[in-house]
């Protein structure tokens, strides 16, 4: 009893102090904002800008794969010296294309822009809290990461180009600035700039999580919670854990580099020279780096889960599938996502019975992947399924997942990996099930939570479009990746026709390189269509998607604090669609049981009893 | 709700919401939280260290016959046996252990300094909270003298792999042993003594919120309980960090 009393005085005392409107000046509002949904907000302006850049660096690559012959002297203006001559791209600037590619989509487009996003805006508006735990943390994790942004873009830029060690860094090569040249001032910006990333990462990520624990409003149970927020919990987890393993491995690297330790170094040869470092183990840091890199493909992909979870289950106007089976696989996902790095390893030379253990453990994550693929599609089964644009983007992702995840168990068999390992087939499975699948999510999340964040509503039409030409280019550019991978193509390599057994595939390599030419063109719809309707969009009603989920009952562009009032307390789940009895084809959280006696389950009746209204 | 009496009927609504389930405030989670990141930073090293150390042989033989050399990893009680005015005496491991002992029982003090500020007692906050500074800044000290002796090395000095001696240590090349066995111990200790000193410069800070009243305006020294388990954390790891440096 007493809990509830001083739970009242709280929230009277908050609803005191959070009601008026903050009348901040332009630098606090959108600049400097503690505002969780302003910071939001920037995170996905800033994914935007660097998905464009990433996207486009990934095109330049393509027109070499694809049009070998080309001559590139048109793009002189923009790339300067790093067209040759006889205006093709030079070819350790390809490395650093293909590096700065994946650094940025991984990274800065997929972590930071997915899950600081929509963490950051969706956590306090769905558990019912007036902010994040710490605004003040919140912010600076924020401006971490633009710091972090502005030292990595203009890295693109100097003269020695950005770093060209792929996004996995390997040493030697990005160990010695002898090396190649982007191993040189652009790597080391490469490790400043993730410093201040993963600074931000920690810094979101304990406010993630104190605040999913602490700040949920009353009645919000964790078993209450919608899977969004399951998601971004398990994720902010996950890069709690993953990611202070790479500052170890970053600094190590950076003492390997600047200051003559030989950590991952040790008899090395190079240009005819013998180096003094003895006694380090590349391999070394190759555990570290996928000990993070590992669980960071789950911290990418477990967001988009949960958006679509959401989604789904709203537009299918059905519960979602399996509730505690969807947390319970995303559990198990998180855990196992530990203990199988070193299948990214399998060539390195380890022992054939630990690659087993590990392909073992790896083959084990099919399973939580298949119950959370079987339980969006038996949402699906037989729901009255509205198909707006955010509902085709998250059963893209479905697609997606599927497609991508096959691949994956071929993959994960230590015995094939050995023949499949670095060739086109591995770029083919990440990028579908991971990349393009986050992607989705992402997107899907804009579409689908864009009234909430502007107010207004984004095309219909334009989404369809922007759908169709996404998920037909999405597979026309990387199913056909497979077959190069298959005859045993590798990935990074600058030129397709220097060798005549795989001249065959120069057409497929064009077709592959003009779908992406298209798909990536197809994304300046939804650029359009996100920032015309942001002035011109319909305006938005208060719950256009008739969704159960607590931020649906805030004002059409919540203010600071998010509701106006005192806090809504829950009474029930977020997936009571189409409940047998219930007039209404969703009851929304706040709707207690004592009110809706014709639609309750036995045990909801009873609960009914103990509600205080 | 630190400071409130709350009574919980059942465990039941601990989780339901409206409430702190773990009874501790936002402030305290965070730092837990960020405890358990570092925790894995540390690790890390730790596990980088076992790696890089096993894949080099150790010594074999009696410990009376062993001498310096690039070829196996030194045994560490023959390369940390020097004490502050004792010179030439063979003292193993005898600095290291004051020095662990200066931290715990700074984390002692810290303790007391915690429990003093549940009562409210600014006086013994103050007090403690100093202790424990001092017993930080004493480790960083002794800490400092023991990097000082291992880069001058001893006067016999250690051969190289190319034959010739060399004196002491740096990043690259030392007396003792194999190159990263004093890269190791400079950037483990180094990392964990930066550690230290960014607690001891918070603890100064909280310290000084204390001593001018800043605290006991806002009513509570949780402050000093989150500093608190900075600083026992550190102390923790250095448990570990002796343990695999010195002692194994």
């Amino acid at each position: 009893m007493a809990v509830t009393e001083v739970q009242l005085d709280e929230h009277v005392e908050h609803a005191a102090h959070d009601d008026h409107e903050h009348h901040g000046n332009f630098v606090t509002n959108y600049i400097f904002s503690q505002d969780h949904k302003v910071i939001g907000k920037q995170f996905l302006i800033a994914g935007i800008f660097w998905a464009i850049i990433g996207g486009g660096l990934s095109i330049i690559f393509r027109l070499q794969l694809g049009f070998p012959d080309m001559n590139l002297e048109w793009l002189r203006p923009l790339l300067g010296g790093w067209i040759t001559e006889s205006g093709k791209i030079d070819t350790e600037f390809y490395l650093a294309l293909v590096t700065m590619h994946g650094t940025i989509m991984v990274f800065f487009v997929l972590t930071a822009g997915l899950s600081g996003t929509f963490s950051n805006f969706l956590i306090p508006l769905q558990i019912g809290a007036r902010d994040m735990a710490s605004g003040f943390m919140n912010m600076l994790s924020f401006w971490f990461f633009m710091l972090s942004s502005v030292i990595m873009f203009i890295s693109l830029f100097i003269s020695t180009g950005p770093a060209a060690g792929g996004w996995t860094i390997y040493p030697p090569l990005s160990a010695l600035p002898q090396a190649i040249s982007g191993s040189g001032l652009g790597m080391t910006l490469w490790l400043v700039s993730m410093v201040f990333f993963i600074a931000s990462q920690l810094l979101g990520g304990i406010n993630y999580i104190s605040t999913i624990i602490n700040l949920r409003t009353k009645g919000m149970s964790f078993t209450k919670m919608p899977l969004t927020i399951w998601a971004f919990f398990l994720t902010a987890i996950l890069g709690l854990l993953s990611f202070p393993v790479l500052v170890a491995a970053a600094l190590l690297l950076v003492f390997d580099r600047s200051f003559g330790t030989s950590f991952y170094l040790s008899d090395i040869f190079i240009g005819g020279e013998a180096l003094p470092n003895s006694g380090g183990s590349p391999i070394l840091f190759q555990h570290l780096f996928w000990f993070l890199g590992h669980p960071e493909v789950y911290i990418i992909i477990m967001p988009a889960l949960g958006i679509t979870s959401e989604i789904i289950s709203t537009n299918s106007r059905k519960p979602i599938f399996g509730y505690r089976a969807m947390i319970g696989s995303l559990m198990g996902i998180g855990i196992l996502s530990f203990v199988v790095w070193a299948h990214h390893m399998f060539v390195t030379g380890m022992s054939p019975f630990l690659g087993s253990i590990f392909m073992i453990l790896t083959l084990i994550i099919a399973v939580p992947s298949a119950i959370k693929s079987f339980n969006y599609i038996t949402t699906l089964w037989q729901g009255n399924i509205r198909f707006t644009s955010a509902m085709l983007f998250s059963i893209g992702l479905v697609s997606l997942f599927i497609s991508g995840g096959v691949t994956g168990i071929f993959l994960g068999n230590s015995a094939l990996d050995i023949f499949l390992h670095d060739t086109y087939f591995v770029v083919a499975h990440f990028h579908l099930v991971m990349g393009s699948s986050a992607f989705f999510g992402m997107v899907a999340g804009i579409y689908h939570w864009y009234p909430k964040m502007f107010g207004r509503m984004m095309d219909e039409k334009l989404g369809y479009i922007h759908f169709w030409l996404t998920f037909i280019g999405v597979y026309l550019v990387f199913f056909p990746l497979h077959y190069i991978g298959i005859a045993g193509f590798p990935r990074r390599y600058y030129s397709f026709t220097n060798f005549d057994a795989f001249s065959d595939f120069a057409d497929l390599n064009m077709f592959v390189s003009v779908a992406a030419i298209c798909t990536f063109g197809a994304q300046f719809i939804f650029l359009f269509n996100f920032f015309y309707s942001m002035y011109r969009g319909k305006k938005a009603s208060l719950n256009p998607w008739d969704s159960n989920t607590l931020e649906w009952t805030t004002p059409r562009e919540p203010g600071h604090g998010n509701w106006p009032g005192e806090i809504p307390t829950v009474y029930r789940w977020p997936y009571d669609y189409s409940k047998p009895g219930s007039e209404s084809d969703f009851i929304p959280q706040t709707v207690p049981y004592t009110n809706t006696p014709e639609s309750n389950l036995p045990h909801e009746a009873e609960e009914a009893k103990n509600e205080k209204v | 709700m630190a400071g409130t009496a709350v009574v919980v009927d059942s465990n039941e609504n601990l989780w339901n919401g409206g409430t702190e389930p773990l009874k501790a405030s936002y402030g305290k989670l965070m730092m837990w939280f960020f405890l358990l990141s570092d925790a894995f930073t540390f690790t890390s090293l730790l596990a980088t260290y076992g790696f890089i150390r096993f894949a080099h042989p150790a010594f074999e033989g009696e410990i009376e016959n062993f001498v310096f050399s690039q070829e196996y990893w030194p045994i560490p009680e023959m390369v940390f046996n020097a004490v502050p005015f004792l010179h030439g005496i063979h003292l193993p491991l005898v600095f290291v252990g004051i020095m662990t002992f200066i931290l715990i029982l700074s984390s002692v003090t810290m303790v007391l300094a915690v429990d003093a500020g549940h009562r409210n007692d600014k006086v013994a906050v103050e007090k403690w909270m100093l202790w424990t500074i001092l017993g930080g800044l004493t480790f960083l000290g002794c800490q400092a003298w023991e990097w000082m002796h291992f880069i001058h090395g001893t006067e016999a000095g250690g051969q190289l792999l190319d034959g010739s001696f060399f004196h002491g240590a740096n990043l690259s090349l030392n007396q003792y042993g194999p190159p990263n066995f004093a890269a190791l111990f400079f950037f483990i200790t180094g990392f964990h003594g930066f550690h230290v000193f960014s607690g001891v410069v918070i603890n100064f800070i909280i310290f000084y919120q204390a001593t001018t009243g800043v605290l006991e305006r806002r009513g509570t020294y949780e402050m000093v309980e989150k500093v608190g388990l900075y600083w026992h954390f550190v102390d923790l790891v250095w448990v570990f960090v002796f343990t695999f440096f010195y002692l194994v």
